[in-house]
């Protein structure tokens, strides 16, 4: 039997972190989860590929990490509270995180938040976005 | 005999504990959250709860991917304020009630609610800002506390209904537990928000007023809403609103509004709190 769409794919600009993801995404979250230790900040803000390497992450999950590509590390199956730990070892706040994987600058982010943040007008499907897209 | 005296809803944004912490709530944008807390502070003060039950989901803090319980119930003598990556916020230790939280864990379980009791946990913002925005910055925290962590951050949590139901499964756990305590619920989390991915910032004040609407006056409404219908119309993180549903079953099915309270934003996050108490028979 093939398995049916999932009722949430269609939801647009989102990845819902579901057994799917979680299972693709154990290493880069694990990974994630050790920076709850300050010893393990610094050891990986001292060098960050050598500390990578006992979190067995595919290449595209290492290359997202090291490139703090936030988008990418959802897609490859990190989850945002798991991410956004980096962000803390970065210095980022959830905000600072967050502006960046919607391409805007901190304060356009900021400034959209409060006028009332994004419409859900719009915003429910992803044939919203191709249309607003093309 | 204890009893459940009232319920508590808030959101639980990580950046309301951060502007706390760091003595930012003159700010005019911080003033327009904390002055909405105000009331409630008084209004606690005066209830003076025994115990409050706190239904807060971990986000990636005592719980990684290793395990994930759909209901944890935190019955320790006590649980840290955790490290979150930005250092552990500077607030008292939490003391629990291990002596009515067993007996809940008990009680639920031959109720047909299979929890998972954790012994020992750090708890994260989720728990500790709702305890600032309810009662300041004390020495010590003035009441009891039990944690009942819930999963929302690997789908699927909890449905709206099992967390209802749940609710009330606890709230028939506390009635008989022969100590004569005053118990508040919390139910925290939400409202509308999503912090992950391109359409991050989305806020939608009409599902959540409405959804506050149906909480203080037809609960079974909000129970229905489907986990897809969060996760589009209030963000893909707004689905921690099922939370405030665990705190509602443990109150009558009418209850008085006693205050409420709602502003965009607090950081990514839209600001609702709620305060509503069972009627006096």
């Amino acid at each position: 039997m093939e398995k049916p769409e999932k009722e949430y794919a269609d939801i647009p600009g989102t990845t819902i972190f579901d057994a799917d993801q979680s299972r693709k995404g154990y290493g880069v979250n694990m990974f994630c989860m050790s920076l709850l230790k300050a010893d393990n900040r610094a050891a990986f803000k001292a060098n960050e590929a050598e500390y990578l390497k006992a979190f067995n992450l595919t290449p595209d999950q290492t290359e997202a990490v090291l490139k703090r590509q936030w988008n990418r590390m959802l897609e490859l199956g990190g989850n945002i509270y798991f991410t956004s730990k980096l962000g803390a070892t970065d210095g980022l706040s959830f905000q600072q995180v967050a502006a960046m994987m919607t391409g805007a600058t901190q304060q356009e982010y900021a400034d959209m938040m409060l006028a009332g943040g994004r419409s859900v007008e719009g915003n429910r499907r992803k044939s919203e976005w191709e249309h607003k897209n093309g | 005999m204890a009893k459940i005296v009232a319920g508590v809803f808030t959101s639980h944004v990580p950046a309301i504990g951060a502007a706390l912490d760091n003595g930012k709530t003159a700010e005019p944008y911080w003033q327009r959250v904390f002055g909405g807390y105000e009331k409630s502070k008084e209004w606690i003060e005066k209830v003076k709860p025994d115990v409050c039950i706190v239904v807060f989901n971990d986000h990636a803090t005592a719980f990684s991917v290793d395990i994930v319980p759909t209901f944890a119930l935190g019955c320790a003598e006590e649980f840290i304020p955790a490290d979150e990556g930005w250092g552990p916020r500077p607030v008292p230790v939490v003391k629990g009630h291990p002596e009515l939280a067993a007996h809940i864990a008990q009680s639920v379980i031959l109720d047909e609610f299979d929890l998972t009791v954790v012994n020992k946990m750090e708890v994260d913002h989720g728990l500790t800002v709702p305890l600032s925005l309810m009662f300041g910055q004390p020495a010590e925290w003035p009441c009891k506390i039990i944690p009942l962590a819930v999963n929302v951050v690997l789908f699927p949590p909890p449905t709206g209904n099992r967390c209802y139901n749940l609710g009330k499964a606890i709230r028939r756990a506390v009635e008989s537990y022969p100590e004569d305590l005053r118990v508040a619920i919390f139910g925290t989390g939400g409202m509308s928000h999503q912090i992950s991915g391109p359409r991050a910032g989305l806020i939608n004040s009409e599902f959540d007023r409405a959804f506050l609407d149906a909480l203080a006056t037809d609960p079974k409404k909000a129970v229905g809403i489907k986990h897809v219908e969060y996760m589009r119309e209030a963000g893909a993180e707004g689905i921690e609103m099922v939370m405030w549903l665990v705190a509602r079953g443990a109150l009558d099915e009418e209850v008085n509004e006693v205050y409420r309270f709602y502003t965009v934003p607090a950081s990514n996050t839209a600001v609702g709190h709620l305060i509503l108490e069972n009627k006096v028979a």
